[in-house]
This record gives structure tokens, sequence and C-alpha cells, in this order.
């Protein structure tokens, strides 16, 4: 999520910024904590009617719940339901999802944070680093989700969230300009070139920090993962695995590509966008963000394993959204009964994926999904084998050296080998 | 020269406008004390209802700072006279708030670890260790729970895997009891003891969720625990905070964490244990922007180019801008009025916006000036090191020169064409009467402009988040800070980008800037005063 709308994040932070940059005019001083916005709009869904006569209506206390107006509208039906079965009012507020890490971050502290707020899992590291969420016992409940699901809300051995949506890139393709899946990334190659247009791949870079998020499939088709894997399965991030040979293969492979031109720094997200959706390409490595504008445009979209570069599976990141619970919370008992057993459910989890558009996180709405709808079918299949994003938060710095470094070497400023080893270092002191 | 008549008949008439306008005053008086009386009344019930709602929240300070500003404005505007405080009373209050409460919030925050992982109080990093260090024992069965109370102590009773039913308390390892009542797998009555209903739950689920009851008499075994009031589980706990000693242990390596004074538990070996919390640390910040060489090497560099850009950016825009203010100033030049118009147009497009747009133009390969100005060239506009300190130059040079460009005019035709002329007549060629007359008139009224453009430009934070981000990074420096990057850009990076945020030293970096922009303002502006005595 932070990676592949950083874009979006950009335009979102622009207001922010922009009035940092006038009080840093005048003042030279601005405050992280004073320029942050309140809460703007307020959902309260607390609906009396009816609710009031029931035996329970009198439990005091109400729960406050941050959540992005999609999820909004989803959850302010649940709020009805738990209200009607335990009196405990539910009030919603409106929030941009970019935003609710770092507000949830300064304002629990101050008592003003909400008992639930929505977000992604690799936001678990700032969070759990700053005290602010407490774990989630989801019990016997956990076997009902996706395993990546579950592992991504995992951090050092705790359950911290109540997963709803997987997301994940996939190969989109269209299917006149290639009728057939490419078995790997030189078939593919060759079929775009067949293909006659104008590019025969796309995927959106930056010209400064390429793009690790997406290339990320590439590279661990290589065998060279970001980081080891710990013996219960999650990243074990005192060990930095890309240094390796794997790793160096996938430098110089990197280096080709971007001499050969099909990688190419200078198509940026919303070009490859655009040019996918004139037909300029059969093949786009994105995400499901990208398909319904692919489809307003008339193109015939569908969603392909991502071809391997080298002898191993391409395995992308998976980003998971779920629920969590802040640490300072007065109600966990009515926060965790509201998570597990209302927005746990399968209909709740429908709902959720219904205006969400992203797989669910629970396997029988995930399963119910994909027999729906082929586009989620397909990313969903390719989600099975993601991996879920690193959620340390030294990510921010690893995420920087590694994108600056990819660009050097797409670029061709030095030798590939040497410039990744460079940046393995580099990374590796960031880490410790 | 008037005649008696006319002058008896004039005061008659001006008797009488005198007393309708008294009358009209005496109306609108009474109207504006109505408008005066509203206004400042809803004032004081919005300040009471605030004052209120800070009390109950047991804020103090906020709250008592809202009633004395609220009494100590309708003070104001209820006296007599008082002018200059009627006028100056909702500004000042405003640039309380707005600026000097945010300039000594950023001078508090700059003498704490204030950042990830600093985040709160000791309190509260505590609970938040507790909470995170709570392992679930592996493979551990649910223990389906009813939640009972014994006068008025909370119980757990769980029914074990054999079907016995077990009741324990915080004190109390669990204990098999007889006479338990089990309706469909749920126990319904346990002698002794009262079921609590789950509005009896709600009510006291602080309790209930730090209720831990130990499973046997081996505190190693771990202790139930519950969320949702319904399902316990098997817990150890990783850590035990000594509250006498003041230090966190770890259960499984046996080793202690002191509080450092750091804002942290730290073992001896200096392992910290997050999360931490925020404490004051003195000029820590300051010491480590000077003398940390990760950041000290940065800071130089970009303190250099922060100077050079707004230095050139306001010489660069000034001489564009006076150089056309001149030209358009000629009485020969026609229709300078659409010129003018023209002229404008980039000032009067949103500056961010026209940042975006030049970000595009500039694509090396894609973009509209490589593509169709140099003819296919790749010339990396945004990704070489000094082209991008030229683009960004470029930029800021399109976006400025409008406002010299008006300012300029302005001040132009305001200098009396005698002045020239004068010059002319005692024999200066035009260059000269330009050079000795007229510009040190002209920087009489624009010196004080070029330097509030100085001050803006050094903080011109969205031209260069909007055209390269501070990029390129340059990839052997080991933080991340770009080569266009200016400082509000890298105290913008080290506060907010990342996951990493160094809250206290970003606002030691902004009180740098803020003393730097100062102190180039003051002496500036005595220089400038030098200029005035031309008058």
């Amino acid at each position: 999520m932070t990676v592949n709308t950083r874009r979006l994040t950009a335009m979102t932070a622009f207001v922010g910024a922009g009035a940092l940059a006038l009080t840093a005019c005048g003042s030279g001083g601005e405050s992280p904590g004073a320029a942050s916005a309140e809460p703007t709009e307020t959902a309260d869904t607390a609906q009396t009617a009816g609710t009031a006569q029931t035996a329970d209506a009198e439990a005091s206390g109400s729960l406050t719940v941050w959540a992005d107006a999609n999820r909004a509208e989803v959850l302010a039906d649940v709020a009805t339901d738990f209200e009607a079965d335990t009196g405990i009012a539910v009030e919603i507020v409106q929030q941009d999802f970019e935003e609710i890490r770092d507000q949830f971050v300064s304002q629990v502290p101050t008592g003003e944070g909400p008992d639930i707020a929505v977000g992604a899992h690799d936001w678990l590291g700032v969070l759990v680093d700053n005290g602010v969420v407490a774990p989630v016992e989801l019990g016997d409940a956990a076997e009902d989700f996706e395993q990546i699901a579950v592992d991504a809300w995992t951090y050092e051995g705790q359950t911290y969230g109540l997963p709803y949506s997987i997301e994940n890139i996939a190969l989109l393709r269209n299917t006149e300009l290639a009728p057939e899946a490419p078995a790997d990334f030189e078939e593919m190659i060759e079929m775009g070139e067949e293909a006659g247009t104008e590019y025969p791949f796309l995927v959106g870079l930056d010209p400064n920090e390429s793009d690790p998020y997406h290339l990320y499939p590439f590279q661990t088709s290589f065998g060279a993962p970001v980081f080891g894997t710990a013996d219960d399965g999650s990243y074990d991030s005192t060990e930095l695995a890309m240094g390796d040979a794997g790793g160096e293969d996938f430098a110089t492979w990197l280096a080709e590509q971007g001499e050969a031109g099909v990688l190419n720094l200078n198509i940026d997200g919303d070009l490859a966008q655009e040019s996918f959706n004139d037909g300029s390409a059969p093949f786009f490595l994105t995400g499901p963000w990208n398909v319904t504008a692919a489809q307003e445009a008339g193109i015939d979209v569908a969603v392909d394993p991502i071809p391997a570069a080298g002898d191993q599976p391409a395995q992308p990141f998976a980003g998971v959204q779920g629920f969590f619970l802040s640490s300072q919370s007065e109600n966990v008992l009515a926060a965790s009964n509201f998570l597990v057993n209302y927005v746990g459910t399968a209909e709740v989890q429908t709902a959720l994926y219904e205006t969400g558009g992203r797989a669910p996180a629970l396997s029988e709405s995930f399963e119910e999904a994909l027999g729906e709808d082929e586009i989620v079918a397909g990313f969903g299949e390719v989600g099975a084998e993601a991996v879920p994003m690193p959620a340390i938060p030294e990510m921010g710095a690893v995420w920087d050296d590694w994108g600056a470094s990819q660009a050097a070497i797409i670029k061709g400023d030095g030798d590939p080998v040497e410039l990744w080893q460079k940046m393995s270092e580099d990374i590796a002191a960031a880490i410790d | 020269m008037l005649t008696p008549t006319t002058t008896r008949a004039d005061a008659r008439a001006l008797d009488g406008r005198r007393a309708r306008r008294t009358a009209e005053t005496a109306s609108l008086g009474w109207k504006l004390l109505l408008l005066k009386i509203t206004v400042l009344g809803l004032l004081n019930a919005a300040s009471v209802y605030a004052a209120m709602v800070l009390f109950f929240n047991e804020r103090w300070l906020i709250g008592t700072l809202v009633v004395v500003t609220g009494a100590l404005i309708t003070w104001i505007y209820f006296q007599r006279g008082a002018l200059p405080a009627k006028y100056l009373a909702p500004g000042v209050t405003f640039l309380l708030i707005f600026q000097v409460f945010v300039i000594l919030y950023s001078g508090y925050v700059a003498f704490t670890n204030y950042g990830t992982g600093h985040n709160s109080t000791k309190e509260h990093a505590i609970h938040a260790i507790m909470l995170q260090t709570q392992d679930r024992v592996p493979d551990s069965p649910t223990y389906p729970l009813t939640v009972v109370e014994r006068s008025g102590e909370l119980a757990f009773a769980v029914t074990a895997q054999e079907g016995e039913v077990l009741v324990g308390s915080a004190d109390a390892p669990l204990e098999a009891i007889d006479g338990a009542l089990v309706e469909e797998g749920r126990i319904v009555d346990v002698p002794g003891h009262t079921v609590l209903s789950f509005t009896e739950l709600m009510e006291r689920q602080q309790e209930l969720s730090t209720l831990a009851v130990p499973l046997d008499e081996d505190p190693n075994a771990g202790a139930l625990r519950t969320q949702d009031g319904q399902r316990a589980y098997v817990y150890t706990s990783r850590f035990v905070y000594d509250e006498s000693s003041d230090t966190m242990t770890n259960t499984e390596s046996g080793e202690t964490y002191t509080d450092g004074g750091e804002g942290a538990f730290v073992t001896e070996s200096g392992e910290q244990l997050m999360p931490g919390w925020r404490v004051n640390v003195g000029l820590d910040n300051f010491v480590r922007a000077i003398t940390e060489e990760s950041i000290r090497g940065p800071l130089l560099y970009v303190t250099a180019w922060t100077f050079a850009f707004a230095f050139l950016s306001v010489a660069s825009t000034f001489v564009l801008g006076l150089f056309l203010a001149i030209v358009f100033n000629d009485p020969r030049m026609r229709s300078r009025r659409y010129y003018r118009l023209v002229m404008i147009l980039p000032y009067a497009f949103p500056g961010f916006l026209s940042a975006l747009v030049w970000a595009g133009m500039m694509n090396q390969e894609f973009g509209f000036i490589n593509s169709v100005l140099f003819g296919g060239a790749a010339i990396p506009w945004l990704s070489d090191p000094w082209l991008a300190k030229l683009s960004i130059l470029i930029v800021n040079l399109w976006l400025g020169f409008p406002y010299m460009f008006l300012v300029c005019t302005g001040a132009l035709q305001s200098i009396p064409e005698e002045l020239t002329e004068a010059a002319q007549m005692d024999g200066a060629r035009p260059f000269q009467a330009f050079r000795q007359i007229k510009f040190p008139l002209l920087l009489v009224s624009i010196a004080p402009l070029l330097i509030s453009s100085f001050a803006f430009n050094f903080n011109n934070f969205n031209l260069v988040y909007m055209l390269t981000g501070g990029g390129p990074r340059d990839i052997e420096a080991g933080i991340n800070v770009g080569s266009t990057d200016i400082l509000i850009s890298m105290v913008y990076k080290v506060a907010f980008v990342g996951a990493q945020s160094d809250y206290g030293l970003a606002s030691a970096f902004s009180i740098l800037i803020f003393f730097i922009v100062g102190t180039i303002s003051v002496i500036a502006f005595r220089r400038t005063r030098a200029l005035e005595e031309l008058n």
C-alpha cells in the first residue's frame, strides 16, 4: 500500500505539507503535533431505535472506530447489529486511509485515539515500536483466515489485527494482443514483441527511486528474498538475504533489461497505465487498482501469474488490510467482541470485499469471491504465492536504498554487482 | 463672500443635517451594541462550552487559557476607548494560537527525544510492553469461559478438557469445584459465586482485561487471560516489571533492563527494549546535528545549497522581473497592458500545479522539453544532480519573475520621470541615469521585498517537494537526502518520511532554520535603513 500509492500519498500529504511550509515561512518552526488535523467527519452510527428495549441495552461505554470511507459504509451496518445485540454504541469516524497510521500514533497517547482502527499490516513495526497497539487474540478463529493474512498481521510472535483483505500485484494481459499467458519472462517479451505494440511490457517505475515493490517478484525469482526466514515462517530481519548470489544475478539481469529498454525508468505509473489502456502494450505488471480503468478503456483484461525471470517462482509482496486495537483502549472486551465475533464473520468480510474489490482474508469469503469474479480470482491465485511485505520500522530506510540503487543499476551507472553489494551493506547498516 | 441671508439658511440646513446625523448615529449605536452583545455572547458561550469539555477531560491548563482569553476579549470590547486593543485583539489571539504556540511547541520538542519508539509517557510504555509480551503457550487449548464474582472479586470459571469445572481468581489458582451447572457447553451456575451478565462484564472490562488467573501454584505454568469475556487462553509473560527497583526482567533469559535515563529500558550491554517513552534530552538533538558525521555532512551540504538556491532564485527573478518592468514601462512599447496581463499568468496559476506540470515536461524521455524542444535528446533534467539544481532554478524563475515584475513596475511608476529628465539635462547617459538615480530609489521600496522573497525561497518547500522530491538521491550518502533538498524539505524527511520519525531532531533543525532566517533578515533590514536615508 505504502509503495504503490505513493503518488496518492504525495497528493494527500500536500495540503499538510503546504501548511507546514507556510508556517515555516513565517516562523521557521513547525510542530508535528500541532499540524495534525483533527478527524473531520463524524458519522455517528448509533441508532437507538428499536434496540433500547433489549435487556442488555443499558451496557455502558461506546466504541470508537477509525475507518476510511469505503470501510465506514460497511461498518455502519455492523455497528447497528452490534448495538442491537449488546447495547454498546459504535461511533465510526471517517479518516483518510493514508493518514490513519500517523494520526493513530500521535492521538493514542493523548487519550483521543479510537478503540479500533483500520490499516495495512506493514504499519505494524511503527505501531508496535510506539506502543500504541494491543495484540488481538483470534484464538481458534485464526484457522478460518487465509494463512498469509494472519502471518502478515503477526509481528514478533503476536497477532495484532483482524485481517479483512489481501492485496498484491499480478500480470495484466490484454487478451486481444496476447491470447495466451506467458510461461516465463523471456516468453512474455517475445510475445510482446510479436504483438507489434510500442512496448512489449509495462511496469511503472520512478526515474530516481525505481520501484522495488513492483520489481520484487523478479527479484524473488532469482532466489533473493529481502530477508531470511525465521523458524516460525516469519521474516528474520537480522538476516538480510538480498546480498547473496541470487541478488547479484538479479542485479545483472536488471542492468541487462535496462540496457535493452524493457525496464524504462522514465515510464512512471501514470504513463504505464495510460499506455496499457490505449493498447500500446500487451502486458502490464500492476495491482487491482488499475483494472477498473483498463476495463473502462475497453481493454479485455486477463490476470495472469507473474512470469519468473530466474529459475524460481516469482513471488510478489502482499499487503494485508485489517483492523487493530489501541493499547490505551478502555473497552478491550467490547472491542475484541466487535472484531472477532462481528467483523470476522463471512457476511461482513464479503461485504467488505464487495465495496473494496480486494480478495477477502477470511477463507470462506475468499473461496466465494474467487468463484465469482475472474479478476479477483487471478489476483487471489497470485496472492496465494505471495509473501507479506516486511513490517519492520526500518523498512522506510530499506525502500530508499533499495529503490535508489535499482534506479542506478537500470540506468547503467556503474557495475551492477558492485552497486548491489554497496546497497546491501548500507541496508544492513541501517537495520542495525 | 456670503450674504447674511444665505448664511442663516445654511446654518439652519446645517442644524437639521446635524440633528439627523446624531439621530442616525444613536440608532446605529444601539444596533451596534446589540450586535456586539450577540457576537460576544456567542463567543463566550462557545468558550464556556469548550472549557467545560476540557475540564471534564482534565485538561486544566488549556481549559483555563480558554476561559482567560474569553474573559479578556469580553473586557476589551466592553471598555470605552482602548481602540488600539480592539483592533489588535483578534490578530494577537490568532498570532498566539497559530504562530507563538507552534514555535514554543517546536522549541519544546527539540529538547526531547520525541519520535518513533519514544511516543508517550513511561506508564504507557510499560503498559504496552506488558501487553505485547504476553505469549500464548503454544498448542494450549481454548477454555470456554464464564466470568463469575465472589464478594466483589472477579473470578474465572472454565471447563477443563475432561469436562470438570475449574474456578480461580487473581490470588487463587484454578481449582476444581463441585456442583457447577453446565448448559450447552457454557457454565451457567457456580456454587458460592454469581455469574456476571454481559452488561456487568462491560462495566468491569478494565478490571477484566488485566485479570490473570494462575493455572496452578507454579508461576511459570502461565495464567489464564481473556480478551472477549467468553474464551480464555493460557499465557506466559516474557517480561516482569518490578516497580520498587524500576526494572524489567526477561523471564526467559533472566536479563534485567533498567531505566537508563534516555527514555527506554536498557540492558547493561546497551540493548534497548521498545517501546520507550518521551524524555527531556537537553541539547542532545543539537549536538547530534553538529557532531554526528552521518547528519553533519548532509546538513552542511544542504545548508550550502539552500543559501545558493534562495540567493540565486531571488537574483534571477529580480533581474528578469526588473528588466521586463523597465521594458514594459517604456511609453514607446505598444499594447503594454496586454503584455502585462500575460506576464502575470505564471503567478496566477497555483505554484504546486506548475511544479507538477514542469516535472512532467522535464521527463527524460517523454517530456515536452526533451522530445520537442531538443528533438528527442535524452537530457536527464531531474535525475542528474547538477541539472536537477538547474531545473529547479529555472522553474522557480518561471514561478517567481511575475511577482518581481509586478513590484518593480509599481515602484518604477512611483519614481517621478522628472528625475531622469533632470539627470539627462545634466548630461547623464540613459543607463547612467537609471543606474545612479532610478535604481537606488527603486531599491528603497524593493529591498524589503527582496529580503522577504529570500526568506520565502529559503523555505520553498512546495517547489522542491512537487518538482524533484529532493532527488536525485546520492546513493553514496548514508542518509536519504537528495541533491536538491533544501533545509525545510530535509526536516520534512527526517520527521515524516519513512517509518522512523525523529520529531526531536526535526524540531532542532527547524529552530536552526529559524535562527538562520531571522539573523539574515535582521542584518538585511538594518542595511536597508541606510538606503532609506536617500529619501
